[in-house]
């Protein structure tokens, strides 16, 4: 009862510095709002009208229509239609146009063999290109018998990536996992350090608290924050890209909670270890980018070397990923993915544990 | 009657420097005790191996019966500690920090309205309850600080040099509340660079550089003083000054107003004419006596003069 009765304390205080913190207030709906529509739009590979120069052998009217289709898609406008392969490629190289569309002369004939007959030319220097080609590639009008995709920069374009989905509908998901990942560990990479630099630790040890009760109190408040960004970033997600909670909205809060709860550990253990909320900051920024790039929201996991897979697997934000997608997009349940649950309920068990010990009620 | 707090040997080093120096307390229950000591002389590094905060390099200390290290958690029941520098929350109001204070200490819901209303009353917080503490003023946050340290009822407070940067009229109320306590059944043990403080103690002990040079009641002290002292006006104090600079027999000169205080070998039987010896013809003075020793020569004595041996060792 006791016991309860100091978390709380700790937990309604931290709440309460919270709400008067207006920076830190604004930045619980800032960040993901900003991220949302950065990373929504950025990654999306609804891009629109890139210029695009067309190298038609084939002048056919099954070529025709292929051109109209791809132009329909907004994502590409028809600039230039060259009429030699010379002509294609200067275009290419002048930068008039970002994309080239080689549609080859037998294509009726290649069509009905099941070979490629149509090349999509992205420009290897801008690699965001990469993924407009990916998303060319996605879309149901190309996906006719036999129309695979090469591309003239050797990098693979995979035709399966991606296949049926939209982006944004893959990334939203994924992306309540990389802002929670962000925010919470910044939030409680500052919680300890904080008191110590601004003097109120040395009589906040002095008092009764104990280790469990000051860390478990810390992390309280930020798992309803937690949860309030989380419902923020699906309605956006929701409002702006259409995407769509197939799963149940109990498993996603709760799947999102221990998430939380595996963050915030981790930030608070930064917190045990570093002296000033600068310190604290720099680490907690050196533990977000491996989550970012290596937890499959960026790149596939699969592409990923055997070492960066591992790494990955130590990483909170990866088996959130696969859950959250599972539930969101496939409408999987918590208990189908035991394993991914499992791997992120020990995270916060041992992240905790290890913060508690390493924090100590004195001050040398 | 038994010991409030207990020191052997007491040491505490951080790298090279050797910040409490085998220190022996004893602190009687129930009476104000005086740290004085200028700043860096181990007063607050002494005061946070009582809380538990540090850990001793050598030696112990016992407060209420327990090992301040070993046993801090029940010493901290029993303790409260006004920290040197103001360590409530800027960004809570009066009422909320106090309200805090109650909840980490577990009192109960009914014990925790009941002793913040007392206090706010007592310490004279009304007026801003509702106000974030770091808008406070120094008084104000002073007061604060003990009303918050004061919330369990603790048996013994240790307060680390609680009137730096109180205006006097805060000083004087402050140190009535200090007697009220005791008054009451507390111990306490306050540190303080100011004489006049460390003359209202019921005993003290000087610190300097990190050892007790000198530890008794006030009175005592100036009564024990290991030196005579003799005070002299003249016309060019800094001139009068330089003369006796020096000699054999003269162990520290301070200046008091307009006036020296000149600390004279004791074993000399007229001080006051070795001075005039000393000064006749060199210097045209107005007066000199010998007067009682106050507890600034105390003060002076015992850290220049330790300084002396410590130098001549
Ligand atoms: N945490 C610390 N790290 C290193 N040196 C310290 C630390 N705390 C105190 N000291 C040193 O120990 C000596 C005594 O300091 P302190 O106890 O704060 O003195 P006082 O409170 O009397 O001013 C000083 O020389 C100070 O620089
Ligand atoms: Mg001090």
């Amino acid at each position: 009862m006791k016991w309860l009765q100091r978390m709380l304390a700790v937990a309604s205080k931290e709440t309460r510095q919270l709400l008067r913190d207006r920076v830190t207030f604004g930045l619980i709906v800032g960040i993901p709002a900003m991220q949302i529509a950065l990373f929504g739009y950025a990654i999306n590979f609804d891009v629109r009208d890139l210029d695009a120069v067309v190298l038609d052998q084939a002048r056919s009217s099954l070529s025709r229509q292929l051109v109209g289709d791809l132009a329909a898609t907004q994502v590409m406008r028809i600039a230039w239609q060259a009429d030699s392969a010379d002509e294609f490629d200067q275009t290419l190289q002048r930068g008039d146009a970002n994309i080239g569309v080689v549609i080859l002369p037998d294509l009726e004939r290649r069509l009905a063999d099941g070979a490629a007959a149509l090349q999509i030319v992205v420009d290897g220097s801008q690699p965001s290109l990469e993924n407009v080609a990916q998303g060319l590639a996605a879309m149901p009008i190309l996906r006719r018998p036999g129309a695979a995709l090469q591309d003239a920069t050797s990098v693979a374009v995979r035709v399966e990536y991606n296949a049926e989905k939209r982006t944004a509908v893959q990334v939203v998901p994924a992306l309540v996992g990389t802002i929670l990942n962000i925010t919470m560990v910044i939030f409680t990479a500052g919680a300890i350090v904080r008191e110590r630099e601004r003097g109120n630790l040395e009589l906040l040890i002095t008092t009764p608290v104990s280790r469990g009760q000051l860390m478990t109190g810390k992390l309280l408040p930020y798992i309803v924050i937690g949860l309030i960004q989380t419902t923020l970033i699906l309605a956006l997600g929701h409002a702006l890209f259409s995407v769509p909670i197939v799963g149940s909205l109990a498993e996603v809060y709760a799947g999102a909670a221990l998430f939380i709860a595996a963050t915030l550990a981790l930030g608070l253990f930064i917190s045990t270890v570093t002296k000033t909320q600068f310190q604290a900051f720099q680490v907690a920024f050196m533990t977000m980018l491996p989550s970012i790039l290596m937890s499959g929201f960026v790149f596939p996991f699969d592409g990923m070397p055997r070492v960066a897979q591992w790494i990955a697997q130590l990483l909170p934000l990866t088996h959130f990923v696969e859950i959250i997608r599972g539930i969101v997009l496939r409408g999987a349940h918590l208990w189908d993915m035991p394993e991914q649950v499992a791997k992120l309920g020990l995270f916060f068990a041992v992240m905790l544990t290890a913060s508690v010990l390493r924090f100590h009620k004195r001050l040398d | 009657m038994t010991n409030a707090i207990t020191a052997r040997g007491l040491t505490r080093r951080f790298g090279s420097v050797l910040a409490v120096d085998r220190v022996d307390l004893d602190v009687p229950a129930q009476q104000i005790y005086g740290f004085l000591g200028p700043n860096g002389s181990g007063k607050s590094t002494t005061i946070r191996m009582m809380c538990g905060l540090l850990k001793p390099s050598a030696g112990s200390v016992t407060v209420l019966g327990h090992d301040a290290l070993t046993e801090a958690e029940t010493v901290r029941m029993k303790l409260g500690y006004m920290t040197q520098k103001f360590s409530l929350w800027d960004d809570l109001s009066v009422r909320e920090n106090l309200d805090f204070m109650c909840r980490v200490f577990g009192l109960t819901a009914t014990m925790r309205r009941e002793r913040v209303a007392a206090r706010i009353k007592e310490y004279q917080l009304d007026e801003f309850c509702g106000r974030l503490a770091g808008t406070l003023s120094g008084g104000q946050r002073q007061r604060l600080a003990l009303a918050a340290a004061t919330l369990h009822e603790p048996q013994l407070l240790l307060l680390d040099e609680p009137t730096s940067a109180v205006d006097p009229q805060s000083r004087r109320d402050f140190w009535e509340k200090l007697f009220d306590l005791v008054a009451r059944g507390s111990t306490i043990l306050v540190s303080t660079h100011y004489m006049d403080e460390a003359e209202r103690c019921h005993r003290l002990a000087i610190l300097d550089h990190g050892r007790v040079v000198v530890e008794g009641a006030p009175k005592q002290l100036a009564r024990d003083i290991d030196a005579s002292v003799v005070e002299v006006e003249c016309v060019d104090l800094p001139a009068a000054r330089r003369v006796l600079t020096g000699e054999p027999a003269v162990l520290s000169i301070a200046q008091l107003g307009s006036r020296l205080h000149v600390l004279i070998e004791r074993s000399l039987a007229e001080p006051e004419r070795e001075v005039e010896r000393i000064l006749r013809g060199r210097c045209e003075t107005v007066t000199i006596e010998r007067v009682t020793a106050t507890l600034e020569d105390v003060f002076v004595a015992a850290t220049a003069l330790r300084g002396d041996e410590a130098r001549a060792a």
